[in-house]
């Protein structure tokens, strides 16, 4: 899974490492050996340069104003280089683009952008300490800032009352009843029992096509006919669910636009009368930048608790998971990757970020 | 956030305005406002770079055209290389054909084919709708009953799993239809089966066109999707859909420019007659999230011509009811006021809301009134006293108090020219831009 932006994210620390690179200027080995006993007093105890190391720790915290005489007095006694906002302009502009061509949202890209830089500029380097550690960290630390953490549905079943309440929301074709057969499938894998209210009464077909999914993985279905009150249906729902024992309610909803006032007022509606635990919103790993708006207006008006990231499957990039967490703030919950009913996967933010950018230590 | 994004745009666009020399600096703020618009709309990141480029180059080297402004000239440039981006306009022609529905799932197949069933049975065709979705449960019973409503007759079974079978029965059972529209299965680029199943299919309907259906929220990965069609099934015209959300649909573009073809419609709502013919001078606004332009350049050409205004003279703040008199007429012919102000590329100029208090029938009221009056009373409104204006009123066949309504718009309209003398920034700038209009086009 999002193998492309992987890729492309590679190149890119890789670039950053050059381009510090560069800014620091080759090191003359004589130099790198000569002692400069007349500076030496003041030093800290940093270990010689000679012995420059790729695995060397991260660079010390402390900032300086980039300035000429700092670099200088920097580079002299310290043996470290001080970044200066020319010196990664390139590889953040390069950065900025990688972004983009993957579907982060122009404002999420921004944002990060400008994590990168506040966490590299004037900071201290020493001279031969692996930059690609260095970039790679910050890289690191700005997407799990973003990406924010996980969320695991069945520890989330295991502590909350039942019948625990999950109402999925969306706009139209991201896959929302798909969705919620995937879902009811994986908490039957996991020994819940589940319940469908067939909320979609809107959409021509909506209701068979539950219906057959409902059939397909054994789980019990609560439907009304077209056009009635998607409300009473999920409340029946709930009602079932209680005097059954059963585990968890999984509601589905029509697709609807968030610009259309009435809809929303409806799903508003919804949301009062069953009174969810889970507000799920469903969206496609696909869309562009519209994905801010729509994930942000779907909040604001009924709430969001959670993500669920669908259609990841035609998608190696991974742009919208970055952009609608960012935007939301809630965790994603799972992803879909294709259309089969096991074709979903809980999503690990730490394990994202690893997969994108290899190797090292989670996020803090 | 995309309502600060038009202004923005906006802006970089006003500061051209006035130049009259192409200014790097002002062209490059231009371009860099542009590839955020069109970045936000979803449009594919390199078609963006190549786009600004074109601008950026076209922009600093073109000698504008004698007698346009630098910033007509840049806008011009923009406007054309945009259109250029839209590809060809794919026609659609009103005879027997056969149409193959291709896109990714939950783009709004189905949708759209029920849509486009009722488009062609509206222009007086026969149309025939096949459903080869084998694989999504309820996908016949969705195109079934929004089929049904229309009374067009749709083919299709569910207990059958294998498309072919399905187009094979359906293809002598519409022979005597002359659109067959055959709705296939959501796929996507990397699920190989179901890319050769579409090939096949498409050789055995021996489909006139393939058309493929993108969703307006779809980003970058447009192209790519879209490429990977073309190469199956040689798509020949692309559909947006869910264009009554938010997103610009930039992603379209991408696809148009994979498939070197053009947008054929675009859906715009849940009802089955939300369907579209594709604009592109619409699409374009959409895209940069601001007015129309070349309507309104069009429209402002059409509607004043320059001697129509004594620009000057209402400048030095004498404002005639002979100058509302044009005026008003010159609006009638541009369509309503709000409407013009909305597609004047200007930014958030503020305009009084009492400017804009006069309905197109209360306007031609006006236009009445002021013929019944003396050439003395138009060009000096303050002999208008209350015997006059019972005459006035008696003569146009209207209430005095219509009369005097009329005088007070006067007067707003005179007490906003003054305040826009005061140079840039004023209160009330239409004058203005009929001015620059009148003179410029």
């Amino acid at each position: 899974m999002f193998d492309s932006l992987k890729t492309k994210l590679k190149n890119i620390t890789h670039k950053f490492g050059s381009s510090i690179e560069e800014a620091a200027g080759p090191l003359p080995e004589e130099e790198a050996a000569a002692p400069e006993a007349e500076e030496v007093e003041a030093l800290p105890p940093e270990p010689p340069v000679g012995a420059e190391d790729a695995g060397e720790a991260p660079p010390e915290e402390e900032r300086e104003e980039p300035t000429f005489f700092n670099r200088i007095r920097v580079l002299v006694r310290e043996r470290e280089i001080l970044l200066q906002e020319k010196d990664i302009a390139e590889p953040l502009l390069d950065l900025e683009m990688v972004l983009l061509e993957n579907d982060v949202a122009l404002p999420v890209t921004d944002e990060i952008i400008a994590r990168m830089k506040d966490e590299l500029v004037g900071r201290q380097r020493k001279i031969g300490a692996s930059v690609d550690d260095l970039v790679l960290e910050s890289l690191k630390s700005a997407l799990c800032g973003v990406l924010g953490d996980g969320l695991d549905l069945l520890e989330y079943v295991r502590e909350h009352e039942r019948p625990v309440k999950i109402l999925f929301t969306g706009v139209n074709g991201t896959g929302k009843t798909t969705t919620v057969a995937k879902v009811a499938h994986y908490l039957k894998k996991n020994g819940f029992s589940a319940v469908i209210g067939a909320g979609d009464t809107y959409r021509a077909g909506a209701i068979e096509q539950i219906r057959t999914h409902a059939d397909r993985i054994g789980v019990k279905m609560i439907q009304h006919q077209e056009g009635a009150d998607p409300s009473a249906v999920l409340f029946d729902a709930v009602s079932y669910a209680s005097a059954h024992n059963i585990d968890v309610v999984l509601a589905d909803t029509a697709g609807r636009f968030h610009n259309r006032a009435n809809l929303m007022r409806q799903l508003e509606k919804i949301r009062r009368v069953m009174k969810p635990d889970l507000v799920v919103y469903v969206d496609e790993a696909v869309a562009g930048n519209d994905a801010v708006i729509r994930a942000e207006e779907f909040n604001q008006t009924v709430g969001t608790d959670a993500v669920i990231l669908t259609k990841a499957d035609m998608d190696p990039k991974g742009g919208a998971a970055i952009s609608i967490a960012h935007t939301v703030g809630k965790p994603i919950l799972f992803l879909g990757t294709g259309q089969g009913y096991d074709d979903i996967v809980p999503f690990m933010p730490q394990s994202v970020v690893n997969e994108l950018l290899g190797g090292g230590e989670a996020c803090a | 956030m995309l309502d600060k994004l038009g202004p923005s745009l906006k802006d970089a666009i006003k500061k051209l305005a006035g130049k009259t020399v192409i200014d790097r600096a002002a062209v490059e703020e231009l371009v860099r406002d542009l590839q955020r618009a069109l970045l936000q709309a979803d449009v594919n990141v390199k078609l963006v770079m190549h786009l600004s480029q074109r601008i950026k180059q076209r922009s600093l080297e073109e000698e504008p055209p004698k007698g346009m402004s630098v910033r007509e000239h840049v806008l011009r440039i923009v406007y054309q290389e945009l259109v250029n981006l839209m590809g060809t306009t794919a026609e659609v022609a009103l005879g027997p054909q056969t149409i193959l529905m291709a896109g990714l799932q939950g783009s709004g197949k189905t949708t759209t084919t029920a849509k486009l069933a009722r488009f062609f049975q509206k222009k007086g065709l026969r149309v025939g709708v096949i459903c080869a979705d084998t694989f999504r449960p309820g996908a016949f019973e969705q195109l079934r009953t929004l089929c049904d409503r229309i009374n067009v007759p749709c083919f299709g079974d569910p207990n059958e799993s294998d498309a072919l079978a399905i187009i094979r029965a359906a293809l002598p059972k519409f022979a005597g239809s002359e659109v067959i529209i055959i709705d296939t299965q959501g796929r996507h680029a990397l699920e190989e089966d179901l890319i050769d199943e579409i090939i096949r299919i498409n050789d055995l309907s021996r489909a006139t066109h393939r058309w493929l259906v993108i969703d307006a929220a779809l980003g970058q990965q447009a192209s790519e999707q879209a490429r990977r069609f073309h190469e199956a099934i040689d798509i020949d015209g692309v559909i947006v859909t869910k264009m009554d959300g938010t997103a610009k649909g930039g992603g379209a573009l991408s696809a148009v420019s994979e498939t070197q073809s053009g947008i054929v419609f675009i859906g715009s709502g849940e009802t089955i007659e939300d369907l579209e013919r594709f604009d592109p001078d619409g699409f374009i606004s959409r895209l940069l999230g601001m007015g129309d332009l070349r309507m309104l350049i069009e429209r402002a050409e059409e509607a004043v011509s320059p001697e129509e205004f004594d620009v000057n003279a209402m400048m030095k703040g004498k404002f005639t009811l002979r100058d509302m008199y044009k005026q008003l007429e010159a609006l009638n012919r541009m369509g309503p006021l709000k409407q013009i102000m909305s597609m004047l590329p200007l930014g958030n100029l503020q305009i009084p809301d009492d400017a804009y208090d006069i309905t197109s029938t209360k306007m031609a009221r006006y236009k009445v009134i002021m013929d019944s009056m003396t050439p003395e009373e138009l060009d000096d409104p303050a002999v208008i006293g209350s015997s006059r204006i019972h005459r006035i009123a008696r003569g146009a066949g209207v209430a005095p108090e219509e009369v005097r309504d009329l005088i007070k718009y006067y007067k707003v309209m005179q007490r906003a020219l003054k305040g826009m003398r005061g140079g840039a920034g004023g209160k009330f700038n239409m004058q203005r831009m009929m001015k620059k209009f009148g003179r410029t086009q």
